[in-house]
């Protein structure tokens, strides 16, 4: 026993009335390193010890800000310096977007840090060992005792004085309490240069293989699965053509398939007089088309294609497609207008294909004569 | 520690807050007659604030005497009188709810839409005077007849000491729930919302609740900080129970916050026009000083004020937090109708300071009264005892 070293001198008690007041009487006596160990919370024991409050709230603090701060930068870094693209409208640098990121990062850092500095630096991991693991005292105070232990290393450290004082306070039992020797000389497995240098293997091993499998292996026959051939694709720069590029143009005067070039651009009054509608009017036609109008032209001419709109006074209003002048154009005419647009209107071309654009132009035909009737029409 | 009686002795308040009660009383009517007087159309906008303040305060408080009843809280229970007194500002209600009905024309622009408007002709079956006026009484109504069921009950256990009684209003408590939601969120609709009858916001009747409940309970702190302070309340009460109202304080700070800025970032994110114009109201000429003070007094402050342990545990600290937070709703209320009063320029002159006036005498007096014809603590409430002792 006596080549031991001293860790302290701790008392169990009955009662948590009584370690609350044992604690008390400790901390005013001006001992500062000191514990108490309750099978359970015991309430006011903060205040009986004296203690301060924990530190941990500044970390979460600190770091919850570095998140905010890092979250904010980050965004403005992205969205304004290095890569703006207008979202939206917005500005580059638009603060209420950033709001939601910067609050989920704040939480984030601020809870992943309490919890690491709290294992890492207040329970000191990777140590796992104290020197009251183990003793008597510690399996009564987590069964049914109330105990309180004095470190050997408290300044004020007297063993006669602290036994005297646990007696008049009615402790039930006290122990002097040894360093294991084992326990004070144990160097941790975790930390020894052996593991440490195995680790740094492991880690090089398995990085080093992860690079050259991804970055070389897969370019190496036969692991590249014929991917690499000697051949043209697409984007890639051509040797054997004088200007490069390996994707060629189509033969001058081609036609693709199902498209067929429209010759009347800028003219057409003369689309007008040479156009026929090749489209019959039939119940699929008009379907057609009035579903392609509610998409495309009620957006300004109206459902009814009278100009009473949703977008009505926010732009130049479009003009009725029910007046003397649309309902006297042939067919042609009106194809021309939405295949090269007119006015403020921009081409359709893009949007309808040319059987599309012949059963819009039946479907207004409909419109135009359901407002219009003529006399037979009733009969 | 453990004796089952209770020693309590009933003090009535000092005098001088009778006084002070009727000295604020006296000055915010003044000035609330010269203000119809001159501009009643202002007077009548500066009334809906007032009137809105007083059922956050009112009605807030009743929600949490019933949550109290229903969540079993004990920490709550020595202070739930305070809650129940200002409640009863509820009966007062139809006082300020008078003036405004009589110039309901002058202050909605729905009771006279234009035959071409269509939003409005729509809305119409809903925002008309007659139903509206309906809407209004009937919510005071079904207010008043909760507080009476709950006020009762608890009054007749000071005497009884009869547990069967906390049953009963745990019940009552439970088919207010349902009521209290729809009727503040349709109060926050009719009085709040619909000044700008084309505009909406799905989220509206939340907001007004976030800063109803922190209103009531930053009224309540205040009472209940000054009160134990001073010794009327009752002995044993440690600054963990001051903790638990300054946690709630600081939780729904940010519940507030939180609605705010869903409100703010949705519609500044679509940017539809007929969204955009309420905030746009709010950020043109003056009042983007008003809407970035709104931050700052709501949020800012108490979020900072609030935020460590020990700033949660000082009661002066904590009052002077819940002084902001209680300023800072009759701000945002402020915030909410002025703009439709006046655009571009700033409202503020003595026209404004009435109606504060007049809400500060109301909430005081009834305090004052109530306090004295009952006991400021539950002296009958099983829970007491438990919620005297409460520790964290």
């Amino acid at each position: 026993m006596s080549d031991k070293i001293l860790y302290g001198c701790a008392a169990v008690f009955n009662t948590p009335d009584e370690i609350t007041h044992a604690a008390e009487k400790v901390a005013n006596a001006g001992y500062k390193k000191f514990d108490v160990h309750t099978p359970y919370p015991v309430h006011g024991m903060d205040d009986a010890m004296k203690l301060a409050p924990s530190k941990l709230g500044y970390v979460a603090l600190v770091f919850g800000l570095s998140g905010t701060l890092g979250a904010l930068f980050t965004l403005w870094w992205i969205s304004a310096v290095d890569y703006p693209i207008v979202i939206g409208g917005k500005p580059f640098f638009s603060f209420p977007a950033y709001i939601p990121v910067m609050f989920e990062l704040t939480v984030l850092s601020a809870a992943i840090a309490t919890v690491l500095a709290m294992l890492f630096i207040f329970f000191k991991l990777p140590n796992n060992s104290h020197p009251l693991h183990g003793t008597e005292y510690m399996k009564k105070v987590s069964s049914d005792k109330y105990g309180i232990s004095i470190q050997a290393d408290d300044p004020q450290f007297d063993k006669e004085k602290i036994k005297e004082l646990f007696e008049t306070l009615n402790a039930a039992k006290i122990y002097l309490i040894h360093w294991d020797n084992d326990e004070l000389n144990h160097k941790h497995k975790i930390l020894e240069p052996k593991f440490l240098a195995f680790l740094f293997v492991v880690a090089l091993i398995s990085s080093g293989t992860a690079y050259f499998t991804l970055n070389k292996l897969m370019f190496m026959v036969p692991f590249n699965w014929m991917m690499d051939q000697p051949k043209q694709s697409a984007q890639q720069k051509s040797l054997i053509f004088d200007d490069g590029f390996g994707m060629r143009n189509p033969v001058p005067g081609t036609v693709a398939r199902g498209y067929l070039p429209y010759q009347f651009k800028g003219q057409p009054d003369l689309a007008g007089e040479k156009l026929v509608n090749p489209v019959p009017i039939s119940n699929e036609s008009l379907k057609l088309g009035g579903q392609k109008f509610d998409i495309y032209c009620s957006p300004c001419h109206g459902y009814h294609g009278d100009g009473a709109s949703r977008l009505r006074g926010q732009f130049p209003n479009p003009p009725s497609l029910h007046s003397d002048k649309v309902r006297k154009w042939s067919d042609g005419r009106i194809f021309a207008v939405i295949t090269d647009g007119q006015n403020i209107m921009p081409s359709y071309s893009t949007q309808l294909s040319v059987e599309e654009r012949w059963a819009v132009i039946n479907y207004v035909r409909a419109l135009q004569r359901a407002l219009n009737a003529k006399e037979s029409d009733l009969q | 520690m453990s004796s089952s009686s209770i020693e309590y002795q009933k003090k009535d308040l000092p005098d001088k807050i009778r006084l002070a009660g009727f000295a604020l009383l006296a000055a915010g009517l003044l000035l609330v007659i010269a203000g119809y007087l001159v501009n009643p159309a202002r007077a009548a906008f500066n009334n809906i604030i007032g009137f809105s303040f007083l059922v956050s305060i009112a009605v807030g408080s009743l929600f949490y005497v019933a949550i109290e009843y229903l969540s079993g809280a004990v920490w709550s229970t020595p202070f739930r009188r305070i809650g129940e007194f200002l409640s009863s500002i509820i009966y007062l209600l139809p006082l300020l709810l008078i003036p405004l009905l009589l110039n309901v024309d002058k202050i909605f622009h729905w009771t006279h839409p234009d035959p071409a408007d269509k939003t409005l002709v729509g809305k119409a079956p809903y925002l008309n005077v007659s139903f509206f006026v309906i809407r209004v009484i009937a919510f005071i109504v079904i207010w008043a007849l909760f507080h009476f069921l709950i006020a009762r009950n608890s009054k007749k256990q000071d005497s009884k000491q009869d547990s069967s009684l906390t049953a009963k209003n745990i019940k009552i408590s439970a088919v207010f729930m349902p009521f209290f939601t729809l009727t503040i969120s349709f109060t926050a609709i009719d009085w709040l919302m619909s000044l700008e009858p084309h505009w909406f916001s799905t989220i509206f009747g939340v907001y007004y609740f976030s800063g109803t409940v922190l209103a009531a309970l930053a009224a309540a702190t205040i009472f209940i900080i000054l009160l134990n302070e001073n010794g009327y309340l009752i002995k044993g009460i440690h600054s963990d129970s001051y903790y638990s109202l300054g946690a709630l304080l600081f939780a729904f700070t940010n519940f507030w916050a939180y609605i705010a800025f869903s409100q703010f970032l949705l519609i500044w994110y679509a940017n539809l026009p007929e969204e955009t114009f309420w905030f746009l109201a709010r950020w043109e000429g003056g009042w983007k000083f008003i809407s970035v003070g709104l931050i700052i007094v709501k949020f800012l402050i108490p979020y900072i004020g609030l935020l460590s342990q020990p700033s949660k545990m000082n009661p002066k600290r904590l009052l002077a937090m819940a002084g902001v937070i209680l300023f800072a709703h009759y701000y945002d209320l402020y915030w909410l109708v002025m703009p439709n009063y006046g655009k571009g320029e700033i409202i503020f002159s003595w026209n404004e300071f009435g109606f504060p006036l007049l809400c500060a005498g109301i909430i005081i007096l009834a305090v004052f009264y109530k306090s004295k014809k009952e006991n400021i603590i539950p002296i009958g409430d099983p829970k007491l005892k438990r919620g005297i002792d409460f520790r964290l």
